[in-house]
């Protein structure tokens, strides 16, 4: 039922080969941290091995962990279609968007978990369950046996309060707990630790591109290199607001000639995916500078070369865990437009690392400023790369892991 | 070159934040949870706020929330100015805080209940605390360790030691003074300013310091 992730970790750069972006000292004192961990073990558990900001993060960081001396297993449950319209319905029931109950879907995902659960085993010193698709794995922990960490990475601000009552005692039953924001916590009877979620500037997604390769993408993909480009990189999600991007891009139209490029591509659960793109096609249709580009997972090379290419690059979404394209598009300088919900509050500091809005024409506006003011639109780009290597790249998620673990047995001792 | 008798541990020093329940709206709210949160809750919005600060007005998260949520700026100003460094204990940090907002209420009733943009997040400051495999036992020694620290580390060493230490000095000035006895060095480096100066800058400051004495 379920199944182990496939991590490669050849394709990972070893520890010490951040050194030049972060600073020896940090790795130093992420070995001797580790150091005092040396061979416990650690098993990560989400939903999906492929897609979306948890899959990669733990892609660039189970094979860290291996390598500091914590052997770590990377599992991934696994469930049926009506699963994972279930486990969608609570997602965006959690961001408070509508939620309409049906009878069977508590027990659905109870039936699941529990599947899943008899076939898994969970002796390792510490268990971490990613988002709440997993959370009743939880009813296997006995008693005082290992540690057990949720790490919830969505804004949980303003939950739909059926479901979040519903998964409140499974996470209670967790000794501790992580959030991207200190405005996603509740009122809980275990610690909420607050941990940004981070990229590796080392991986095919952030890394320094060939500027002849950035050209050959755009030519790929009929992209003009000689006229401005704004794009929003997102899986086609509601959430991410892509008719609210296409809106904004209309309102620039009128005063600024750019382009527009709409790049994503699915998660494994969410079954939503491809009925977003369909009304985005229609929104789009007639438009030749719209690009809609539904890429494969595996696409991070062009991802890559797309967020590089782009004068502006725009997160719209109406709800965010984090935000972790708004993370790379600043890694790369880029100068950012994002609404200000969740996690992005972190990253985006307006007017100093972005631009903040909160609607379709604060959003063509700050595109429209930004296209005005490419020197300022600079400066925005050099504060926001600075900001994310002091705080959001990979080597502070082992940071972070190792010094909760740490925490976690000090504390039982 | 002058040996200590005892030598200088580096201490590799990491934060993590653990989220409180205490989230007032107002002002009023604030100086009230001021009083109540633990030591560790007014470490983390001062000390521990005060290396993390490059993107926001002011390092002292108290000042920055009156400023941004609260739009009250000049109580913003008067709580960014109080300076940690003349604090060596936190329950006399936490009186000059609260003071601060009294006082501001008293003279501005109407601001005290109006509610704030967002709550107050109070937050505590979780510090592991290893000991490095870097000692000194000279000037030269201690100059390549501080280069070889991490930010956070030379935070620890160099500005939340006053509270470890009770004293209004850093680790650094301590064991300069009192294992190499060059009271005049270790005074020069207490005034490098961490206020003013990024960390990468502050590190900079006190090696500028003491490179000039090493070989004494």
């Amino acid at each position: 039922m379920s199944s182990q992730a496939p991590v490669t970790q050849s394709s990972v750069p070893p520890l010490n080969d951040y050194a030049r972006i972060v600073g020896q000292p940090e790795i130093d004192e992420l070995w001797t941290l580790a150091k005092s961990l040396q061979n416990r073990t650690v098993k990560m558990v989400n939903s999906t091995a492929v897609g979306g900001g948890v899959a990669e993060i733990l892609n660039r960081a189970v094979p860290l962990f291996q390598e500091v001396g914590l052997p770590t297993q990377w599992d991934v449950i696994t469930g049926g279609d009506v699963f994972f319209s279930v486990t969608k319905a609570f997602h965006n029931a959690l961001h408070g968007m509508t939620y309409e109950d049906r009878a069977d879907w508590f027990d659905v995902f109870l039936a699941t978990n529990e599947d899943n659960r008899r076939r898994m085993k969970f002796d390792e010193d510490f268990v971490v369950i990613h988002d709440p698709q997993p959370l009743p794995l939880v009813k296997a922990r006995t008693e005082k046996s290992n540690h057990w960490i949720w790490r919830c990475h969505i804004d949980l601000s303003q939950p739909n309060e059926r479901v979040w009552e519903f998964l409140r005692p499974f996470v209670e039953r967790f000794d501790i707990s992580m959030f991207s924001s200190a405005a996603f916590t509740h009122s809980l009877g275990i610690p909420q630790y607050l941990v940004a979620p981070t990229i590796d500037p080392l991986a095919d997604k952030n890394r320094e591109l060939e500027p002849e390769f950035v050209s050959s993408v755009l030519d790929k993909f009929g992209i003009d290199a000689n006229r401005p480009i704004v794009s929003q990189i997102s899986r086609f999600d509601r959430l991410k607001d892509p008719l609210g991007v296409i809106q904004a891009y209309k309102m620039v139209k009128k005063y600024r000639d750019c382009q527009l490029v709409l790049a994503g591509g699915g998660a494994s659960d969410d079954p939503e995916g491809s009925v977003v793109y369909a009304e985005v096609l229609e929104a789009a249709k007639g438009d030749n500078d719209i690009f809609l580009l539904n890429l494969p997972p595996w696409s991070h090379l062009e991802i890559n070369a797309l967020q590089r290419a782009s004068t502006i690059v725009v997160q719209k979404s109406l709800k965010e865990g984090f935000g972790l394209t708004v993370t790379e598009a600043l890694w790369k300088k880029k100068p950012v437009v994002a609404s200000a919900v969740g996690g992005i509050f972190r990253q985006v500091f307006h007017k100093i690392t972005g631009m903040l809005v909160h609607s379709v024409e604060g959003c063509a506006y700050q595109i429209r400023y930004l296209l005005s003011n490419p020197a300022f639109a600079e400066k925005l780009g050099e504060a926001g790369h600075d900001h994310v290597k002091e705080n959001f790249l990979i080597t502070h998620t082992l940071k972070n892991y190792l010094l909760l673990f740490w925490l976690l047995e000090r504390n039982r001792q | 070159m002058k040996q200590a008798k005892a030598p200088f541990q580096f201490i590799a020093a990491s934060y993590l934040i653990c989220i409180g329940h205490d989230r007032p709206t107002t002002l009023r709210g604030l100086s009230r949870s001021i009083t109540e949160v633990s030591e560790a809750s007014i470490f983390c919005h001062t000390f521990h706020s005060l290396s993390m600060h490059h993107y926001t007005s002011y390092s002292s998260d108290f000042a920055q929330w009156a400023m941004a949520a609260c739009n009250e700026q000049e109580l913003a100003e008067r709580l960014g100015g109080i300076d940690v460094r003349q604090f060596v204990s936190i329950e006399d940090l936490r009186s000059a805080l609260v003071h601060t907002i009294e006082s501001y209420l008293r003279s501005q009733p109407r601001s005290s209940d109006r509610p704030a943009f967002e709550p107050f997040f109070f937050s505590e400051t979780r510090e592991i605390a290893l000991p490095l495999d870097l000692r000194a036992s000279n000037l030269a020694e201690l100059a390549e360790g501080i280069r070889r620290l991490s930010l956070h580390s030379l935070h620890f060493h160099f500005v939340n030691s006053r509270l470890r230490l009770h004293l209004r000095t850093n680790d650094f000035s301590h064991w300069i003074a009192q294992e190499l006895d060059f009271p005049e060095l270790a005074a020069r480096i207490d005034r490098v300013d961490f206020y003013t100066n990024t960390l990468q800058g502050v590190r900079e400051g006190i090696l500028e310091c003491i490179q000039p004495w090493i070989g004494q």
